[in-house]
């Protein structure tokens, strides 16, 4: 299995960026003043262990190909994953085509020639041991994380699963002002997904998992399953908190959708829009001081790093917020040009559409003191494990989600709580971050440490 | 072979008899109960009008097959979206090694049921339709800029595709379809001097382009969109706690996806880790509320002919007059669980295991009148359109997040309030539905429902109903607003 997906991953490689000049030479020939081809191919590995047993195998390769042509200040995009000489003409034909109904945008373009590149050496992006594990032992990770989490106590009787997942990732891009590039990806992943009962036959589930570029530094098996059973038998006999205000407390894995506002709220779409209430804040302080933001593309073996960003721009460091105070957005080239500014590389692309604009590794810079030591500052409070529904409005600021976690009293965490919301204005609530840990791990590409605000709403009983 | 060959896959791939034998016969080279190839054919075209300029067109085809084979309680999945016998071929070899056993024989000769012709299907002709749908966005953006001096943003799209897909199982299912889903989506932000809100509104279905110039027409989802982000305006705080919720008719259903309906899907009943777990026969709601899935509404966004295991789509009623009747099941759990198919086994593409998924789903009309309902309402609030909602299946806790509603004060609706989450238990909230309107509505056909990773388009409809006790996540405190208890 795994020679076969290894040799597909690499035996392209060069045909593929071959492929994707061509396309870009086709659309100038077929009339286009300037164009862009991008290709992805990747191949995925899961299984799905439950209850000891194998539940389900999933393999796949899949490779498909996006072109954007201008028309001068017109653009439109076509994609498919017909590689045949006819399926990539009929391609090249309709977006040629659909590039003609389009409105004229004077902001619209390529970068600037100049701004092109990418980031040189060796990123760390790629390992191919994410797929050196033989077929059992793939299997025998999901079980083994699974086992550990039955197996830590026995109000776990139960279990969505326990998975192991690979996956590689091939980008190439090319576009007319001579762009050519290509980087390639590795990710695998563990996880267990435990649900513990009481006596009276309530359940509860949560999950735990370790992910990472290579398998040499993905967390043994044994304490994902470890931890998600702690994670899912404390929830167990949850009660309802009381509607009322107080300090609330996030866990760094639902922390981490408080940045996701924030990127929300100072991306250049929502920004050139007017969609944002941050909107023309550059410069302002718009959080608390000791709030310190930063997008960075860069970083070795980051879950968000990539040599060129979805225009082919070097992706960078961007502070976007300093002791609270905005410094920068994040933009492609399109809300640049819109805003008077310059891209920060931050371009997303997918195979379809105009680039989006996307992240980098995105953290809140660490503080100094320990998650416990927050919790301890609070006498009585909400720690918050998870949120359910998205009930942010980046327009107005108004916040209003479900949640469940453990109520503090007297500085530590006393009981679980569910079925309760927490509301305020995301305008208050980024100047009432109060405190910040230092517990910043990365497991995906947005990432915050334990963080403490005030003046949230409860709603319950 | 005995179906009709002369059809998109045959005609396009130049699939043949002796083709579909051998992945299946290769699919169950090493045992197995069961194999099926989908094959899909998707077409995409999405355009979109901002700052009333047509800034993105784009259109895309993806196609691929998907080879799955079922041995007992496990799933053996691969897929290729190339669609040449090598590949396919070699897809199925891999899910066949989910199964450890002797080759089995797939049956011979192919059963294609008689087909049901729920929805249009005009084939995607992007040259002559292309500057009718330019058109539509652009009227869109016209009408929402008319409604009110104070819009000052409006993003309008439109997307729509044609899926054609082919089924064939081990068993002889042979089924075919060509699902046409058609959209329009309408985002106005209104502005004035200190103050902004949003708006939005959209609608379609398994609908051809004429819908948008007939049926539902760009200027009723821009006005709706404009009249939303206008209102909002003037919101004030939500109350926080637990209250008296009136739902108006329609996509406030989604009360009904969230707290019940995938709770009721059968693949979490067979491993029990539903909260609904062997309540069947059991009150799960008051006795004036009965709540079906029903995959066979005419051009709705959630209808199907067959599923994509195959299957006839169905009405099945999930709950009736308070008692939980059944779930909805795919082919895997019915076979593992001893109950019907009921249709209801979907996935979101040729990439993707299909699991037991909703269509349509909603509240059958009850005898109240809307108004009386009001009217019966001392403090709460009335809440008539959501933007989505979640559910935590396990412990049965779910939200939906209103983003139009009103208070009520003695009866009478007055202030908008600020956009709010809405929380409750799934398994005892409509038990608590004390008065049923007569004005069952289905929603405009907007909805998209992500499970495991999977996004498949959905309808939902209730109608007026009164829900005793709910906890609305404002931030309304006592001393301004009275509502916290």
């Amino acid at each position: 299995m795994q020679t076969q997906l290894e040799a597909q991953n690499s035996a392209s490689a060069g045909d593929l960026k071959d492929l994707a000049q061509d396309m870009v030479r086709r659309a100038m020939a077929s009339g286009a003043t300037a164009a862009e081809c991008v290709i992805r191919e990747g191949d995925e590995f899961s299984t799905l262990v439950r209850m000891g047993q194998v539940e389900t195998l999933k393999e796949a390769a899949s490779k498909s190909l996006g072109v954007r042509v201008f028309n001068g200040k017109r653009s439109a995009s076509t994609y498919s994953s017909d590689f045949s000489r006819e399926g990539l003409d009929r391609m090249l034909k309709s977006a040629i085509e659909l590039s003609k109904i389009t409105s004229e945008d004077p902001f619209s373009g390529l970068p600037e020639a100049g701004e092109l590149g990418a980031l040189p050496g060796d990123l760390d992006l790629y390992s191919a041991d994410v797929y050196s594990l033989p077929g059992e032992e793939r299997i025998s990770y999901a079980r083994r994380a699974e086992k550990a989490a039955l197996d830590y106590d026995p109000r776990i009787k139960n279990s969505e699963g326990g998975s192991f997942d690979a996956a590689t990732g091939h980008k190439i891009m090319a576009n007319s002002l001579g762009f050519v590039g290509e980087y390639q990806r590795s990710y695998c992943s563990i996880a267990a997904m435990p649900i513990a009962q009481t006596e009276d036959g309530a359940m509860q589930r949560d999950y735990w998992f370790s992910v990472s570029r290579n398998l040499e530094n993905l967390e043994s098996p044994e304490s994902v399953g470890k931890i998600a059973a702690q994670r899912t038998i404390r929830r167990l006999h949850a009660r309802k908190a009381k509607t009322k205000q107080v300090p609330i407390v996030l866990d760094p894995m639902v922390a981490s959708s408080i940045l996701g506002h924030i990127f929300e709220g100072i991306n250049g779409d929502s920004i050139y829009r007017g969609a944002s209430f941050l909107a023309g804040k550059l410069g302002e302080k718009i959080a608390h001081e000791s709030v310190n933001i930063v997008d960075d593309g860069t970083i070795p073996g980051g879950f968000g790093t990539s040599p060129f960003d979805g225009e082919g721009v070097p992706t960078r460091r961007t502070v976007v917020i300093e002791n609270g105070v905005l410094k920068s957005y994040l933009l492609n080239t399109y809300t640049a040009k819109k805003l008077g500014l310059k891209t920060t590389g931050n371009a997303s692309r997918g195979l379809a559409g105009t680039p989006g604009i996307g992240l980098g590794n995105y953290f809140l810079q660490p503080g100094t003191r320990t998650p416990e030591e927050i919790i301890a500052g609070v006498s009585d409070g909400l720690y918050i494990t998870e949120f359910l529904g998205h009930g942010a409005n980046l327009v107005t600021g108004d916040y209003s989600r479900g949640v469940s976690g453990m109520w503090i009293v007297g500085g530590e965490l006393a009981y679980p709580v569910e079925e309760n919301t927490v509301a305020g204005n995301l305008k208050e609530l980024f100047f009432n971050i109060s405190e910040i840990g230092n517990d910043l791990v990365f497991r995906g590409s947005v990432a915050s440490p334990t963080i403490r605000i005030d003046g949230l709403t409860v709603g319950g009983e | 072979m005995t179906v009709d060959k002369n059809r998109f896959f045959f005609e396009h791939y130049g699939l043949t008899e002796r083709n579909v034998e051998q992945y299946l016969a290769a699919a169950l080279s090493a045992g197995g109960d069961y194999a099926d190839l989908y094959f899909e054919y998707l077409n995409s075209t999405s355009l979109s009008v901002d700052e009333s300029m047509v800034k993105t067109a784009s259109q895309g085809i993806s196609a691929g097959c998907g080879v799955r084979v079922i041995s007992g309680e496990r799933t053996g999945y691969a897929y290729t979206d190339d669609l040449s016998p090598e590949r396919i071929l070699h897809a199925a070899r891999t899910a066949a090694l989910i199964a450890s056993g002797p080759a089995k024989t797939p049956s011979v000769g192919f059963q294609q049921k008689a087909a049901r012709s729920l929805y249009p299907v005009t084939l995607p002709s992007v040259d002559s339709e292309i500057t009718a749908k330019v058109e539509l966005v652009m009227r869109a953006d016209a009408a929402a800029r008319a409604f009110d001096p104070r819009i000052k943003e409006v993003r309008a799209s439109y997307m729509d595709e044609l899926r054609n897909i082919l089924i064939i199982g081990s068993d002889g299912t042979f089924a075919e379809d060509s699902q046409p889903l058609a959209r329009m989506n309408v985002g106005c932000i209104a502005k004035t001097e200190g103050n902004s809100a949003r708006g939005s509104s959209g609608g379609g279905g398994r609908v051809a382009l004429d819908f948008f110039f007939g049926e539902k027409t760009p200027e009723y989802f821009a006005k709706e969109s404009a009249r939303q982000a206008i209102l909002q305006l003037d919101a004030r705080e939500a109350p926080a706690g637990d209250m008296e919720v009136v739902l108006g008719p329609g996509w406030p259903g989604v009360l009904l996806h969230e707290a019940v309906g995938h709770g009721l899907e059968a693949d979490f009943n067979r491993k029990q880790t539903s909260a609904f777990a062997g309540l069947v026969g059991k009150r799960v709601a008051s006795d004036k509320c009965t709540i079906v899935d029903n995959g066979t509404m005419p051009w709705r966004r959630g209808s199907l002919n067959v599923d994509d295991e195959g299957h006839p789509t169905q009405t099945t009623t999930l709950i009736e007059n308070g008692i939980l009747k059944g779930y909805i099941s795919d082919k895997l759990s019915s076979r593992l669980m001893g109950i019907a198919d009921t249709g209801n086994g979907r996935r979101e593409s040729y990439e993707h295991i299909p699991m037991p998924r909703m269509t349509n789903t909603y509240m059958l009309p009850g005898e109240d009148d809307p108004e009386d309902i009001v009217r019966s309402v001392k403090r709460g609030i009335y809440a008539v359109n959501f933007g989505g909602g979640q559910v935590d299946i396990t412990s049965g806790k779910f939200v939906f997040s209103a983003s139009e509603a009103y208070l009520i004060e003695d009866g009478h609706i007055t202030a908008p309030i600020k956009g709010a989450t809405l929380i409750g238990n799934g398994p005892d909230v409509l038990t608590r539905v004390s008065m049923v309107g007569n004005d069952l509505q289905l929603d405009e056909g907007v909805g998209t429902c992500g499970k495991d990773g999977q996004a498949v388009p959905v309808g939902v409809g209730i109608p007026t109903i009164k829900v005793d006790r709910l906890t609305v996540g404002g931030t309304a405190r006592k001393d301004v607003g009275g509502y916290m208890q």
